[in-house]
Parts: structure tokens; sequence; C-alpha cells
């Protein structure tokens, strides 16, 4: 359990906690809840991304040792999400991307089909390509044919906090997709983290849950704890859930007599 | 089909009767649902409904927090020209005020575009009288292509436009329009805009539409408070807000709540609208379209606008001048009266004192 690593883009991850940066009452609390939450991803929207303005740059509170991932957040199709990404990488954040793609501001919805065709482009530029989408099989395949370095469906729409409610279908992305799955959105409490990791998540990604709570460097530690026990359940392999009682002397017993 | 076919089918609706009806129950079921409907709004903008007005300002409180979290956004206006054909009668810039007209040159725009850009503000929006002779699309671009150097987003609020040319303004770098109908009810605008091609009530009204239609990523309508019954006018603001959202659901949707300032000419609000109306409206927007952007000028007092953004507020003004050029030469007339005349900085500082984020930056000019 010790070699326990999460492995994207040639990075080694002891963390399977990634940390958003939106929403927080400020960015000066950033390096805080980092280092309480264990947390070695942060991402970034990169149209809060500022570089004339150092006190105010979102981007320079992200501590050096993290992995900066910075968002295409505001992209409505694939060619903006490329544009953000391209602009991204010119201004120094690096070649991870995670895609974001949202057509529809009332729910927040990913747009799973200009998400593929961004990936496809962004992948072959060679950046780290992380997409956030609706889960969905299909899709998912298309985006790991695409190049994409891990999948990021989500549990509930982005800020919503209303934990797992896409688990039958993220389940379903574990099972079948070779790639790390990242459940991305919707996990507003430490319990929800440590049961998508229990399920097999390979990470998740958090930010409204954090940013708005009353003390957010408290719930960022929260945070690490429970994904790391839900990780730590995971490797020990729980026991499966019965609906009866399990007799200890079955009704087959005597078979073995 | 246009907003204006949902806007007739509020045509005979006696308003006068549901307030009526109102019962506090009513309020209550408003208050235990995640959607609420057109008619679940009008409750909230009801009289009944502001013996509920702190309970209906937690949940909007919660709403905005949830939603936007603890971070607010800062932009200034520059106005670019003063020049205009209308007679609006409440408008200080109304063609039959007599005051120094005013354009600014590129130059001119670019001193003023570098105090700003000091300051840190990287969200503007331009604004123009209504003159196509001295503010025409191609002088806006020409301004435009200017501040793209210094800011990261550009909206307008400019005269109503043909879709072509808000496309051709697009291209140029703006990504927003605000446009206010200044008021819905048709009969009160014919009454309030005796001349100038303002007069023309549905293309204002369905001016959103076409800057939607042309790729404007951002759309921010609003009623002028003060005009009519403004809880009409807040029903069809929010209407008009959801509207918009549906046709363009990859649009940034936003509302301003302007009430009626003192200004050159003094028209006096036909409507006294207070600060508890106020209340009423920003939080019952919050709770009807939980995601919009509510923006909030600094016609309004410090005292409201720092209460304010609790309870639904995303967008305020900073270091705001009404005046063409008005910050390289203060002794301009604007278009009208600021109440709260903070700098930049001293507004993040408040921001900061109540544990908000002010943000300078939330988008990147991709043209």
């Amino acid at each position: 359990m010790q070699n326990d690593v999460l492995k994207i883009g040639g990075q080694e991850l002891a963390s399977r906690l990634f940390l958003g940066t939106g929403k927080y009452g400020s960015n000066k609390i950033i390096p805080q809840v980092v280092e309480a939450s264990g947390a070695q991803v942060v991402t970034v929207a990169l149209r809060r991304v500022d570089p004339d303005q150092p006190e105010e740059n979102i981007a320079a509170y992200v501590p050096r040792q993290c992995v900066l991932m910075p968002n295409t957040s505001g992209a409505r199709n694939a060619k903006e999400a490329i544009r953000i990404a391209r602009l991204a990488k010119a201004a120094g954040c690096g070649n991870w991307i995670k895609i974001e793609v949202i057509a529809d501001n009332r729910y927040l919805l990913p747009d799973n089909y200009e998400t593929i065709k961004a990936t496809e482009v962004l992948a072959a530029e060679g950046f780290i390509v992380l997409p956030y989408m609706s889960p969905d099989l299909a899709t998912a395949k298309r985006l790991a044919d695409a190049g994409a370095a891990a999948i990021m469906p989500l549990g509930a729409p982005i800020g919503s906090n209303r934990g797992l409610k896409t688990k039958e279908l993220i389940k379903i992305l574990i099972e079948e997709i070779a790639l790390p799955i990242i459940v991305d959105a919707g996990i507003g409490k430490p319990s929800e983290a440590a049961e998508a990791m229990e399920m097999g998540a390979s990470a998740v990604l958090v930010n409204t849950a954090v940013a708005i709570a009353n003390d957010p460097v408290a719930m960022a530690r929260a945070f690490g704890l429970a994904v790391s026990a839900g990780r730590t359940a995971f490797l020990a392999g729980p026991g499966s859930v019965q609906e009866y009682a399990s007799a200890s002397s079955p009704l087959t017993g005597f078979l073995q007599d | 089909m246009s907003f204006l076919a949902e806007l007739q089918n509020y045509r005979d609706f006696d308003f006068t009767a549901f307030f009526a009806r109102g019962q506090d129950r009513d309020i209550d079921a408003c208050l235990r649902k995640d959607r609420l409907t057109a008619m679940d709004f009008l409750a909230l903008l009801s009289p009944k409904a502001e013996t509920h007005l702190e309970a209906i300002a937690q949940k909007a409180h919660r709403a905005t927090l949830q939603h936007f979290g603890k971070t607010v956004l800062l932009f200034t206006p520059i106005y670019l020209a003063n020049y205009c054909t209308n007679q609006c009668v409440y408008c200080g810039f109304n063609i039959t005020n007599q005051l120094d007209r005013k354009k600014m040159s590129m130059e001119e725009l670019e001193v003023e575009a570098r105090i700003i850009a000091e300051t840190g503000l990287k969200h503007i929006i331009i604004l123009t009288g209504d003159s196509r002779e001295h503010s025409p699309v191609s002088y806006i671009s020409e301004c435009v292509k200017v501040l793209k150097k210094y800011f990261s987003s550009i909206m307008i609020e400019v005269y109503s436009l043909t879709e072509e040319e808000y496309r051709e303004l697009v291209n140029a770098g703006i990504d927003g329009v605000t446009m206010f109908q200044e008021v819905y009810d048709a009969q009160i605008y014919s009454e309030l805009h005796l001349a100038g091609p303002k007069r023309n009530y549905l293309f204002r009204l369905e001016a959103p539409e076409r800057a939607g239609a042309a790729g404007c990523r951002s759309l921010n309508v609003g009623a002028l408070l003060g005009l009519n019954d403004w809880r009409k006018e807040a029903f069809f603001t929010g209407l008009h807000a959801a509207y918009l959202q549906q046709k363009f659901p990859d649009a940034e949707i936003s509302i301003s709540t302007p009430r009626m300032r003192p200004h050159l000419g003094s028209f006096p609000p036909k409507v006294i609208v207070n600060d508890s109306n106020i209340v009423q409206y920003t939080t019952a927007l919050r709770l009807f379209m939980p995601r919009c952007g509510i923006t909030l000028s600094s016609r309004e007092t410090p005292t409201m606008r720092d209460h304010l953004i609790k309870l639904g507020v995303t967008k305020l003004s900073a270091g705001a001048c009404t005046a063409v050029g008005g910050r390289s030469h203060p002794e301009e007339t604007g278009q009208f009266d600021i109440s709260d005349d903070r700098s930049v900085a001293e507004m993040a500082a408040m921001l900061y004192k109540q544990g908000y984020q002010p943000v300078f930056k939330d988008w990147q000019l991709l043209v």
C-alpha cells in the first residue's frame, strides 16, 4: 500500500485529492488549504489568471511543489477550449489541461461531443489532457482513444454539493476504462469523497465544498483524510453488501458433510 | 418569435388581483422549492413577500454562496462619447440638455485606459450616447482595439445595433452587451422617449437577442427603476433574463437593478423605489435565476452596496465615472451622479473585510 501512487502524465502522485481554487474569499488561504489537504494537483481557471497583478494572481498562490492544472472554464465549444489551453501554456502554466466545455449555463453540464474534439487536438499537441465529462461509457472510450490522460466524470452538477448522483454510471467507467477515473464536481462532503474512492475511483477533485465551508482549512484536511480512508478501504477489499443476514450455518452446509 | 411574444402573454394579466390573492403559504412554498416558476418569482416580488424578507434573504445568500462562492467581480465604466440624438426625459445626455458634448480621441482613450489599468481592473464597460453620426460602430470598434491592450473583458452599453453590427464588434473583441430596456411597459416607454431612434421599443427589446445571435458571450439586461411600478418591471426583467438564458444557454446572463438618481435635467422618478424594495428585487432574482449575474452600479450608496453583496450581487463597479474622459478631466459633467465614489482599492479592501475576494479578471480575451 505504501507504493500506491497514481500515475498521470509522467507524474507520480501520492495524494488522490485534487483541489479547485475558485470561490475562496481570499487567494491567500489557498496555500494553507492545499497543505492541510495534502493535494498535489491544483486546478486554476485561466480566465482568472492575471500575471499583471502578482497580489491578486490566483496562480501565484498555488504552492510550487504542486502540479498546476489550468482549466478551460468559460469555453463554450472545442475551439474556445483549444484556444484557452494554448494561451495557458503560453502563459507558463505547464502542459496539463483540464478541459471544461460548457454550453449550458443553467446546469453547467459539459458538452461531451465538443470535449472529445478538444481532447483529440490538445493530446496530439502534447498536452496532458484531463477532460471533464458527463459520465457516459461511449464518450469515455472515445476520450481514451483521443489520448486523454485520465477521465473526469461529474458526480453531480458543478457546485451543487449533491454528492455521487451518477454513481452507477461512474462505476461502469471504473470497470471499463483503463485510464484513471477522477470524480470531478458535485462532491459536497468528505463521506462522499470516501465513497467515490471506496468504489475504485482513482482520485476526486473538490472545490466548492472546501471553498465555502466556514473553515476551509479544516474542511480541506477532512477531505484529505476521507480520500485517503476511501482509497485504503478500496485496496483492503471491502466485503460485499448482502441483502439478508448471512447465516453462519448455511443452508447448503450439509453438502460438505 | 422574440421576447415580445412572451411579454404579450401578460398583456391582460391582472397584477393587482394576483398581489391581493397572495398568502403567506405561497411564499413558504416558494422557499421550499429548488426551481421557481414565473408565478413563484412574481409571488416573491409581491407586497405579501415583504413580511418574509429575512427568510428570502437567507436563502438568497446561501444560493449566491453556492454558485459564486465568496467572490465579487469588479469592473468600471468608460464613457467614450456623450453625443445623443434621443429625448429620454430622465437622462442627463438628453439632446435638449445643455452640456458640453464630447467624444474621446484614440489618444485620450489611451490615457483613460492607462489610468484605469493601473488600478488592476481587467473588466470594463464602454458607453456612448445614441448617435450613429458621432459614435458609429467603426468608432466603437476602433476604441475596442485600443482597449484590448489593457483589458481582458470589454462589454458595450451603447445604442441598439443590428445583428451584423454586433458580430462586427464581437470580432473586434467585445464579449458582452448591456442593454437596459429602461421600462418594459410599452405605453410608458413611448411617453418617456419623446424623440430619436430609441423611440423604437421593439428594436431595443430585441437587441439582446441580436447580440446573442451574433455570438456575444455575456448579455446583461435591466429596467431603470422609478419609471413604472417596480414590481412589474422587476418581473419582466427577470422573465427577459430567463428567456435569454433559455435561448442562449451558453451565454452568461446578468441583470442590473438600477434606480433613478438625480441628474442634469432633473426628471423626478415617477415611483419611489426604496431600499427594502431593492433588497426584495435582488433576493427574488437570485432565487428565480440562481446562476445569473447581478450587477450593481455606483448609483447605489456604499451602505446598500456593502450589504447587497451577501444577498445576490456578483458584480460591482469601482472607481466609477460617468463623464466622457472624466478620469483625466474630473471637471466634466456625468450622465448621472454617483453615490459611491470609492476607488478600486477601497472597494477591494471593503470586500476583503467582508470575507469576499475582489475578482479583477474573470475572462480571457480570445480574439
